[in-house]
Parts: structure tokens; sequence; C-alpha cells
């Protein structure tokens, strides 16, 4: 099949930027089409955790040594650079977690536990990722708060149309993925937000876990009241991820973890608490990570939106009929907006079957469920297979991934 | 056939296949020759944990000797099971849990048998040994 290499700049160097990229798998070039569960890291990230051990391991903020003060000064550096990433108001509003699940499970306890009271409403979405869900599960049976839900239409979209009635003097939250990691659908989140605010008083809180890798975030100009993301997705290293929090709502909210760093005095008795960010930032954090994540999003920047978008949209726009042309393949949703991802089923032949033979092949696929059950339960399905594509995929990649499905239909029939 | 013989057997049927591919399909063949497991068998109680693909496998004992009855709503989990049954269908207990499974090894399945599917295949082969336990220990002179 003729794959003409897309616009610029260089693909190759593009992709050079990713070692792992490089290797083979069962004796094939790697096809990485899981970027949706962790993308791969540039050299960049690499290389920066790498010097933070190699040259200059220290704790950060009480050392007076010159390692610590360097370790310091790149630990708040990388603050810095998320801050401006998402066009925080201040540095204290990034508050630097395990991932986003660690950022909703804060908001949660923190917020939640002062906030709520029997019978109030938290509103979420039938396309939660389960870390979007669990901890307001949790919350709701801490408080007596009651979980209501928009619904997903049949094209994988939210119903707004129900919104409004969803809506009242009892909601006190709303959250929602910017985009679906199960569907890739990019959800209205300006148009999800206007509506709450004309509805309710709710505070409003965005999981975008699978949108920072894909578009810029402006915190300010979208009007939320926190974003959680993973650096993961966003081609940083794991165990590092983001709370972006309205800086009022953050100095009302109690710590959630106590211990070292995020005190101000301590006695026997009690302890005062230390100024944003520090205070929700217990014990010594994953500091070569924190490093990892700013080499990250400088990486995006340098990388440039515009290449990334433009990558991303061409790449989609590719594969999606391919897909659809593969006899009897169903795709998950079929929203106008929505990210290079792409979970299917092909009849009669399980997800897992799907995943362990085009691994054979060298391409990397999610199967099951995707952390999405009661998604996959509203398609009337148990699971699915999941291809999510980055920019530094490429059409050929698309080819092969369709080459793969030919085999899995031929090896199965 | 003992335990040993029959991997043997399985061991030449698969040298015959010519690539990769044809061991999976052969692999997949296998699983489809499974005779249908009764509808009132395929309940929670006897699937397997640790499978992404849903598994289940119900023993039954005839004479002293294990019969398994197994299913699965993945291809290539249910030929691996399907494996399993072949080479332990109608064996004492004794011999379930004595005699070592050296097949998947030198069909080099575990290659390509990603950890998840690999901890599905021991999960597989620890219920099926627990079933040959619970025999055995049924067995025992009191």
């Amino acid at each position: 099949m003729e794959s003409p290499t897309l616009a610029k700049p260089k693909e190759s160097a593009l992709r050079a930027a990713f070692p792992v990229l490089s290797r083979k798998v069962h004796g094939k070039p790697l096809v990485y089409l899981d970027n949706a569960a962790t993308t791969l890291k540039p050299a960049a990230v690499l290389d920066a955790m790498d010097h933070y051990y190699r040259h200059g391991t220290a704790n950060i903020h009480r050392g007076i040594h010159t390692l610590a003060e360097e370790a310091t000064a790149a630990y708040e550096g990388a603050r810095d650079r998320v801050a401006a990433f998402v066009r925080a108001s201040s540095r204290g509003e990034i508050l630097f977690t395990r991932g986003t699940t660690e950022s909703i499970n804060l908001v949660a306890q923190a917020w939640g536990r002062g906030a709520l009271k029997p019978g109030d409403e938290i509103l979420l979405t039938g396309m939660e990722h389960h870390a979007n869900l669990v901890p307001w599960q949790l919350l709701r049976d801490a408080t007596g708060a009651v979980l209501r839900e928009i619904p997903v239409t049949e094209a994988g979209e939210l119903d707004l149309g129900a919104l409004p009635g969803l809506l009242g003097e009892r909601t006190k939250l709303v959250a929602f993925p910017w985009v679906s990691n199960a569907l890739g659908t990019v959800n209205p989140a300006a148009e999800l937000v206007r509506l709450v605010r004309q509805h309710c008083g709710g505070k409003i809180l965005v999981d975008g876990a699978q949108a920072v890798s894909h578009f810029p975030v402006d915190v300010g100009a979208l009007d939320i009241d926190f974003l959680a993301f993973s650096g993961h997705k966003l081609y940083g290293p794991t165990g590092i991820g983001v709370l972006w929090g309205r800086e009022s709502l953050l100095e009302a909210m109690p710590p959630w973890q106590g211990g070292g760093d995020m005190i101000k005095t301590v006695t026997f008795e009690s302890a005062s608490w230390n100024e944003l960010p520090h205070k929700f930032e217990a014990g010594t954090p994953a500091i070569a990570e924190a490093i990892g994540l700013g080499a990250a999003v400088a990486f995006v920047e340098e990388t440039g939106w515009e290449t990334i978008r433009e990558r991303e949209n061409e790449l989609r726009r590719y594969a999606e009929p391919l897909l659809g042309a593969v006899p009897g393949l169903r795709l998950l949703g079929a929203a106008g907006e929505r990210a290079p991802v792409f979970s299917f089923n092909l009849p009669g032949v399980h997800p897992s079957d799907i995943g362990a033979l085009l691994d054979t092949e060298g391409i990397a696929i999610r199967t099951g469920t995707h952390c999405t059950m009661p998604l996959h339960a509203r398609f009337g399905l148990s699971a699915s297979a999941r291809a999510s594509f980055a920019f530094y995929n490429t059409r050929h990649e698309a080819d092969l991934l369709l080459q793969g499905l030919d085999k899995v239909l031929r090896l199965t029939r | 056939m003992t335990i040993a013989e029959t991997q043997e057997a399985l061991l030449a049927e698969f040298a015959s296949c010519g690539d990769w591919d044809a061991r999976y399909q052969k692999l997949i063949l296998l699983g489809k020759a499974l005779p249908p497991m009764p509808e009132a068998m395929r309940i929670d109680a006897n699937k397997i944990k640790g499978c992404q693909a849903q598994v289940w496998l119900f023993p039954e004992w005839k004479g002293g000797l294990v019969y398994f009855h197994a299913d699965s709503d993945a291809l290539i989990v249910k030929g691996i099971v399907a494996l399993l049954v072949r080479i332990y269908n109608g064996q004492a207990p004794a011999a379930i849990l004595s005699e070592p499974l050296t097949l998947i090894d030198k069909l080099e399945l575990t290659r390509y048998l990603t950890p998840t599917r690999a901890n599905g295949l021991s999960a597989m082969l620890k219920q099926l040994r627990l079933f040959a336990y619970a025999l055995q220990a049924r067995q025992a002179p009191a």
C-alpha cells in the first residue's frame, strides 16, 4: 500500500527522539499504538532524570548545600513549566501528585469531605475512566452524597440536552473527561462549563489525562476549578501527575496527607500548614519524575502544537476509514471531534485474541475494558480492542495495523 | 497414553506446522475442537481468575481418573486450555500432580505469551492441579 510520509517537520527526526521506536518485537519493528495507556518517552526526558540522579541527587527544600539547591531549583522549575503549560495564574496552583488518579482522590478527600452533605449531588458522565468514578463512589459512601450521570449517546458523545435537567441547587460538583480514553471523543468542555455555570454553583473538575497530550490547555479561559492529568500520558515518566486547582479553593481546603514539607510549625499537639503548593505535598516527592515531567512539557512545546495536532488529525483521518473498511469491524463511538483513539471489536474474535495476534506482528494495542466498564456495559460489550495513535506514529503503521487485522481474521476464521 | 507421551505427540503435531502463523492456527483449531461445555457448567464458580478472557474449567472423576470440561470466549486461550485438557484428561490425580508440564516451553509458546496470558496459563494449571489434589485427598484412606 502506498504510504506517503506526512508533512514537515521530518517524520524521521520526530521519531528519532524516542529511543524505544528503534526496537524490535518478535523480530518486527515495534508499532506502538497503545499511547492512550502511556506514551513513549523522548530522550530529553530520560536525560533530565538521569542527570538528576547522576549529577545531583539531593532532597529538596531543606538542604543548604549546593546539590540540594540545584535539586530544588530543578523541581520547582518543573512546576513553573507546568504552570505556564496550563496557563495557571500562579505556581502555587500546581500540585504534584502520583498521577491523575491521585489528583482526583485528593479533590474527593480534601475538598469533598468538607463540601458535601447528605443528598448533595456529584454529576459525572457515562464515559468515566474508573479513576474519575470510584473516588466519587468512596466520597458518596462517606458523605451521603448522590452520584448522577450525563448519559452517552450511541455516537459516543455526551447527551448535552439532558444536562440542564441534571443540574440544580444540590449539584456541588460536575466532573467529566475532556477526552474519553476509550472512545477518543473530545467533549465540548467550554460548552459544558457554560451550561454548568448557567444552571448551578457547583465546582467543575476536568479529567485531562487524555487531553493534555493532544491540544493546549488554558485553565483560566476554560473557567474550571480543578484539572487533573498524568505525566506518563504526556511523554513524561510514570509516578508523577498534576492537580491544578483554583488558588482560593486550594487555600480553603485542608491538607489530605500529613508529614514533612507540608507543615510550617509542629508541636507535639498540633501543626500549622505550609503555604501552597507545599501544603498538599507531604513527604519527599517524586523529584526525578517531576524533573522528567518538566522536560516532557518542554519537549511538547519545542515540538509544537501545530505539528502535533496536524499529524494526529491526519493520522485519525487516515486510519478511521481504513478501520471502517475491515469486514465486520465495529468501531465504538463516532464523535465528530475525536482524538486518534479507536476502540473496536471484530465479530467472533475476542479482543484478547486480537491483541495477542497483533503482538506477534510487533503491534502493541490495548485490550480489555480500558478502565471503563460502565461505558462498555452501555454499548453491550464486555471488552474491546483499542488502537491509540500519537504524533510520532505514521500512516505506514496504520497500514501495518490493517495488515495485522487481516491476519487476525485469517487465523481465527 | 501417559502425560509425557501426550506431550511428545502434541510436540510432533506442532513441529509439522511450517511457521508461527500455522502454529497459532493449530492452537486455535485445537480450541475449537473442544467438546462444547454444558451451559450449566459455564458459571462463575467454574471461572478461572487471572485470565483476561473468560475461562471455565470443570472436573469430573470417573474410576479414579480425572476428566476436564473447559471453555473460553477467546480463541487462543481456549487453544491453550485445550492443550492442557488433552494432556491431563483421563489421568490419575497422582500423575497430574507429579508429572511436569514441558510442552509449553518446548513449543516456545511462552515466547509469544505476554505476561497477562502467561499468568492466565499458570492460573489454569494451578486450578487443574487443585482439582487433582482434591480428588487425591478424597481417595486417600481415612
